[in-house]
């Protein structure tokens, strides 16, 4: 059995043919997985320095040197990266006296950090499996983000307690601004709320809890929801960047719901992370510093979002890009002034980040190429190994090679 | 999905029983389970006059008749499909046949499962342990209520 690492759910019941060391005929891969393993083959990045071909150890050093001569550097991306990678990178950080941040600083991670400190409670995708009748999908579209996330935990599968399947066990509640693919499964569960009407729909929950008339067009059938969760067993709510956009940094009415629906019976929240160990750096800064994103080791140990890539680009005078593309990700405005900075990609393929740097240097895909571990989106931690061999180095060798260098 | 009165309207609609039904309604039925073919109408084939619905006819069930479809009628559109393995889950089958495999969330282990995904696609095998196969069929749904992109669909 192989492992998938291209998301955060990390599939481990992966059936790959090997022909000739090459990747033949796969079994169990969704289109995405599908896509990540064929990928191995095309488009892959070659390393250069001020756009010339050169060797890794030479494009290695002249990461080093740009680091090096940095007073302000960021160490930016992560989430494709593996844990050992993750730590390595912390450490080169802390030797540099940077910053650190990952995509998560613009998504999910204000609710990664609540769930990771304890604020926000939390179980395993296999709990969620195995108990959970109540699966509510906040601002989150795991059909076309996560194809495999419904039908592996959270709505088709049978589970210890949850043995006659979808139909009569489990119910599934869509919160979204669009009737997007997973809200088409739910049907009669979904409910379409204005952009940025998140806040609103909470009070209104909140309202529909307590036995009040909740102020929204359609009261009946919020009531109707706050009787369904209350008669829920074990609910498990799965947030999506759509939640973490529209409540903009203030999760307190999110966190005092949630802990509502705790009084009454057990609900967890999973956020649907992008890539594939976002929650893994998370984890680890957060073990480190006690923040999960946005951290600067100048002057000690600083947290907020002036550490974050969106604000930091103004004053930092060298980028470190590890397994991201944050030039595709980030609003235009932002991605020009990344553009405009000195700036080292390290990456399995070639990417809009990776045309514009300055050094680029390539690394093996993990999970394919590469062996480590990492934790799902859920914190439970996987441990896999390559398929097949690669000429190109791991990202955690890349990143101690730079630091012995630095 | 091909309806019976869109068959009908392309027949004789003579009941002349040539075809050993009792009437161009049933033998419409039996176009679309594929029990007669439309060379079992042979005043269809033979007379002028019916050049127009024959041709109609052909390409109305050329869905059918097409290699992509099973033997239950099921059609399978790959560029639709993400893979995400729920019609795999779902499927009441899979789950009798396979309880440590797509009953539980996970690719199929027994062999005997019916959906699978390969390559990343959905992909059906073993149809003659579908509900929809031969003259007892059930009319189930688990495959395409469940599909997120409408990628399978019966004909």
């Amino acid at each position: 059995m192989a492992f998938c690492t291209g998301c955060s759910l990390l599939c481990d019941d992966i059936v790959v043919d090997l022909d000739g060391g090459k990747i033949g005929k796969t079994m169990n891969l969704c289109r995405k997985g599908h896509a990540h393993y064929s990928s191995i083959s095309s488009g892959r990045l070659t390393p250069s320095v001020d756009g010339s071909e050169v060797g890794v150890e030479d494009a290695m050093m002249a990461a080093a040197e740009v680091l090096a001569g940095a007073d302000n550097p960021l160490l930016f991306g992560w989430g494709g990266s593996t844990l050992e990678a993750q730590r390595a990178g912390v450490d080169l950080a802390k030797k540099l006296g940077g910053a650190i941040d990952d995509p998560s600083s613009y998504s999910q991670g204000l609710i990664t950090e609540k769930i990771i400190a304890g604020d926000l409670p939390t179980c395993t995708l296999d709990d969620v499996r195995n108990f959970a009748d109540v699966s509510i999908y906040w601002g989150d579209d795991p059909s076309s983000s996560h194809p495999r996330h419904m039908s592996r935990f959270s709505y088709f599968p049978r589970g210890e307690k949850r043995q006659r399947g979808y139909e009569e066990d489990r119910e599934a509640i869509v919160i979204d601004v669009r009737k997007s693919p997973t809200a088409q499964i739910a049907a009669d569960g979904f409910f379409k709320i204005t952009p940025g009407g998140d806040g609103a729909f909470i009070e209104a929950l909140v309202a529909s809890l307590a036995g009040k008339i909740p102020k929204v067009e359609d009261k009946k059938r919020m009531l109707n929801l706050g009787t369904k969760l209350r008669k829920a067993k074990f609910g498990a709510i799965f947030t999506g960047q759509g939640l973490a956009h529209s409540l903009r940094g203030d999760l307190s009415g999110f966190v005092s719901l949630v802990g509502k629906l705790s009084e009454i019976t057990r609900f967890s929240v999973i956020p649907t992370l992008g890539d594939y160990n976002t929650r893994g750096f998370n984890q680890t800064l957060f073990d480190e510093t006690g923040h999960v994103n946005s951290v600067t080791f100048k002057d000690g140990v600083r947290h907020g979002q002036e550490f974050s890539i969106a604000r930091l680009l103004d004053s930092c005078d060298a980028v470190m890009v590890v397994g991201s593309d944050p030039a595709a990700a980030l609003p235009a405005a932002i991605a020009k002034k990344l553009a405009k900075a000195v700036t080292v990609a390290i990456g399995s393929h070639r990417n809009m980040t990776t045309d514009f740097a300055k050094v680029s240097v390539p690394m093996a895909v993990a999970g394919i190429e590469a062996g480590g571990s990492c934790l799902r989106t859920d914190g439970v931690r996987v441990e896999f190994d390559g398929l097949v061999g690669s000429d190109h180095l791991s990202d955690v060798d890349i990143i101690k090679r730079i630091m012995e260098a630095v | 999905m091909i309806s019976v009165m869109e068959v009908y309207q392309l027949l004789p609609k003579t009941n002349c029983k040539r075809c050993g039904l009792p009437t161009c309604m049933a033998f419409a039925v039996a176009l679309i389970s594929r029990e007669k073919t439309i060379e079992d109408c042979t005043p269809l084939l033979e007379e002028a006059k019916y050049e127009k619905k024959l041709a109609g006819l052909r390409e109305l069930l050329a869905p059918i008749l097409s290699a992509d479809a099973t033997e239950t009628g099921m059609v399978i559109h790959p560029e639709k499909c993400y893979g995400c393995g729920n019609c795999v889950v779902a499927c009441p089958v899979n789950v009798a046949s396979d309880p440590k495999g797509t009953a539980i969330g996970r690719g199929p282990v027994s062999g005997k499962a019916i959906l699978m995904v390969e390559d990343g696609v959905v992909k059906c095998v073993n149809v003659d342990e579908c509900r929809r196969f031969g003259p007892e069929k059930v009319l189930c749904n688990a495959c395409i209520a469940t599909c997120p992109s409408k990628a399978i669909e019966f004909i």
